[in-house]
């Protein structure tokens, strides 16, 4: 049994503008020293998926600059490895050459290279699934049900602002699926809400695809599982670890704060044993405290210099706080640097942000304060 | 085909580092861990790749199973290359003889073949247990201006210190006219820092010519230069101003460590112009509890700090339980200190846990000398190591 990945990097863009407006959702950062594809690469590598084809739509430079050979994943491979499916547009005039708006579109686009999947089953996940998985054990639960697709889901309770970012299902007692819900407007309260993590064997991924150009049909939601519910073998395999989905600014806060309150969810992100979530390797030298230096309840990089006081804050690598200076439930990107007598809470500065002597910004949990990438203040 | 070099690096690592003691019972001194998230070896390695040169031979022979893994394919030094990178050269088994490495001269000359294969027209021997950062093409400028035969970079030391080295003496232009080995009334102060860059034929020559003379030693120090120097060949030192240092003592690997310390330190790692590389664990980020308190330290990735740190150097995945408490120490990889234990002026290898309550060493000032826990121990609760001993796993010494 072998499985190739499949990862969309723009789904769900829409969801934090501020943070990607120069970049993909997957190559957002998260977790000090993470971007959010790294949990959806480190899930497949440590499930032995080596043959991974990440699908882009606009914005990937980072994503590319991030990615790189695929080493840092292990992915940098004779045999498969990391593949970048940029859009597909065809010389011919007589082509239409939309970008595609969907999951089902950008497969269709990729056709071509769907084809040639040699593995046996397909994984396709979104980029920004925040958990640490073992994704045989989905693979496993599809082979041993005979199913033609399984979908993780995951329990939960649902505000109505979450609701409206997500897809749920309802399924048997035996796990088939028996509806689905996209995106509704007027839901809260408990549901199976799917991770966005699909498993099917290549050869129905393929009649999928080849089915839907014949049919034009655009939604893998509506068109596809939609459709076929009670003719196929859909099931829903039930996931009950930590899993964190980003819908909204306050969200993306939110969930960041979770990792430093919470000993138990960076356990089980991080230190689950044989199964560690790789990022880029950056070659910072280790963080450097000063004499002078007050750190508390914070997850610190590598490359930080911090001379001031930090306070449930995330640094990112290569951060440096000033003398005198005061960060609270603040979040600093790679490269953040603040002068002397500053202050910060609630503040969440994108890359190469410069804070000068004496700044004070302060905003609030439920609506933290973005200073865009290379800003000066 | 192998493509033609200008300059091959030879990196000597096979050094047993026996006033490492514990440190280095199972692991090659080039191994050891320094500065947080480095091995020696990395320094040696990432100043190549730094300069320029990317074919570099690592000759191992002790204990060399951690340090083969380390360097692997090279690929952290961006030394994973299709022609050239790193290359690790154990002792071998040849056709007419076999043999171990006799000296640092015989280990070169077992290993020409790997040398000649790359055609080099110049050759740098370095040994893997100095911490420095330096631009060796630099050096190979001033070999080259100077038409010299050997270069050899050369620190200068406080006159009192000068006995303890090597030292060259030299005229104006640098050109050395005699060499000494640990003199007891040194005429200079230039001490050799055992990095050296030799036009290759003439290394050859020298290193077959050596290999002929059953009364030699095979040293490059005792042996190959004096050699020349009797032959009148050109030899220049080339003068290195920076920091260096000789990690091959227990209190030196901790001075060396301290002086990553402090606002202006000897020694800065934060270098982007010169990066340090080493191989990666994929460790999450540090965590600094509630109640920590962390002053003038290195602290890097994989760590959890819930207790006092301050003046230390720690590597990654240190625990440091609620109210320990760690002071003027190296904490190697993965060492858990548990509650409400006290580390003082100590070196504590990898992977030791140190259990609740316990007391290593004595406050610096107070202390007979400095502490060292062997790695891999399991220390119990209420453990005392008094200061100035070695802990291993058969006892105190």
């Amino acid at each position: 049994m072998s499985a190739a990945g499949i990862i969309f990097s723009n789904i769900h863009d829409a969801n934090i503008a501020d943070l990607t407006r120069m970049r993909t959702l997957a190559s957002v950062p998260f977790g000090c020293r993470y971007r959010l594809i790294d949990f959806t690469l480190s899930n497949m590598v440590n499930s032995g998926i080596t043959n991974v084809n990440v699908i882009t739509h606009y914005n990937y430079h980072s994503l590319m600059d991030h990615l790189g050979s695929g080493k840092d994943w292990d992915l940098a491979r004779t045999r498969g490895g990391i593949k970048l499916l940029p859009p597909f547009v065809s010389a011919f005039a007589n082509n239409r050459n939309a970008l595609y708006e969907t999951r089902l579109e950008a497969l269709k686009s990729i056709n071509d290279a769907v084809t040639h999947i040699q593995d046996d089953y397909v994984v396709m996940s979104d980029c920004d699934v925040i958990c640490n998985i073992d994704l045989n054990d989905i693979i496993n639960d599809h082979i041993e049900h005979g199913a033609d697709m399984t979908i993780a889901v995951k329990h939960v309770n649902l505000t109505p602002e979450q609701a409206r970012n997500t897809t749920m299902f309802t399924s048997n007692e035996n796990g088939e699926i028996t509806d689905i819900m996209s995106y509704p407007t007027d839901f809260s309260g408990e549901a199976d809400v799917s991770l966005n993590i699909l498993v099917m064997s290549s050869s129905y991924l393929k009649t999928i695809v080849l089915d839907a150009i014949a049919h034009n049909y655009v939604s893998m939601n509506r068109d596809v599982i939609g459709r076929n519910i009670g003719h196929a073998n859909f099931r829903v395999y039930r996931y009950d670890g930590y899993f964190a989905v980003i819908s909204s600014m306050a969200e993306y806060f939110a969930h960041s704060m979770e990792l430093i309150r919470d000993a138990g969810v960076r356990r089980e992100l991080f230190e689950t044993k044989n199964r560690p979530i790789y990022t880029k390797v950056r070659n910072s030298a280790p963080a450097k405290y000063a004499d002078g230096a007050k750190v508390k309840n914070s997850l610190i990089a590598d490359g930080c210099v911090i001379e001031g006081q930090v306070e449930n804050s995330i640094l990112f690598r290569g951060v440096k706080i000033g003398k005198k200076t005061v960060v609270k439930n603040s979040i600093l990107f790679q490269d953040t640097f603040t002068g002397d007598s500053v202050s910060l809470n609630c503040v969440l500065t994108d890359k190469d942000v410069v804070i000068r002597d004496g700044v004070t910004l302060s905003g609030a949990t439920s609506m933290p304060i973005y200073v865009a990438k290379g800003k000066m203040i | 085909m192998y493509k033609k070099k200008e300059c091959v690096a030879m990196l000597l690592a096979g050094g047993q580092g026996s006033r490492l003691y514990s440190l280095t019972e199972t692991t090659a001194k080039p191994a050891v861990e320094f500065g947080g998230k480095y091995r020696i070896i990395d320094f040696p390695m990432s100043n190549c790749v730094n300069s320029g040169i990317d074919t570099v031979g690592v000759l191992t022979q002790y204990q060399p199973l951690v340090l083969n893994e380390y360097i692997g394919n090279g690929q952290p030094w961006d030394l994973d290359r299709n022609t050239g990178g790193v290359m690790v050269l154990p002792p071998y088994q040849g056709k007419t003889s076999s043999d171990w490495y006799r000296g640092t001269a015989n280990a070169i000359y077992q290993n020409l073949a790997f040398i000649e294969r790359y055609d080099p027209d110049y050759v740098l021997i370095l040994s893997g247990d100095h911490i420095y950062k330096m631009d060796y093409s630099e050096m190979l400028a001033e070999h080259k201006k100077n038409g010299a035969d050997a270069t050899i970079a050369v620190l200068e030391v406080p006159l009192e210190e000068a006995s303890r080295f090597g030292i060259m003496n030299t005229d104006e232009e640098g050109r050395i006219y005699e060499f000494e080995e640990k003199p007891k009334h040194p005429k200079s102060t230039k001490a050799s820092m055992g990095i050296y860059i030799f036009n290759r034929k003439t290394l050859a020559d020298y290193l077959r010519r050596d290999e002929l003379n059953p009364n030699s030693s095979n040293d490059f120090g005792k042996d190959i230069i004096p050699a020349m120097l009797a032959d009148g060949l050109r030899m220049y030192t080339f003068p290195f101003r920076g920091y260096w240092k000789d990690v091959g003592t227990l209190s030196s690997l901790w001075e060396a460590n301290m002086d990553l310390l402090g606002s202006e330190p000897k020694f800065v790692l934060h270098d982007r112009d010169w990066r340090i590389y080493s191989r990666n664990n994929a460790e999450p980020p540090h965590f600094v509890g509630e109640n920590a308190e962390i002053s003038n330290s290195i602290v890097t990735e994989g760590c959890k700090i819930w207790g006092v740190v301050e003046n230390s150097v720690l590597s990654d995945g240190v625990v440091i339980e609620e109210g320990a408490y760690v002071c003027d120490s190296v904490i190697m990889s993965g060492v858990r200190v548990g509650r409400g234990s006290q580390v003082n002026y100590s070196i504590v290898g990898s992977g030791t846990e140190i259990g609740a309550e316990s007391s290593v060493g004595r406050p610096k000032s107070a202390a007979e000398g400095i502490t060292l826990v062997a790695p891999g121990l399991t220390l119990a609760s209420g453990t005392v190591v008094p200061d100035g001993t070695m802990l291993n796993a058969s006892g105190t010494k």
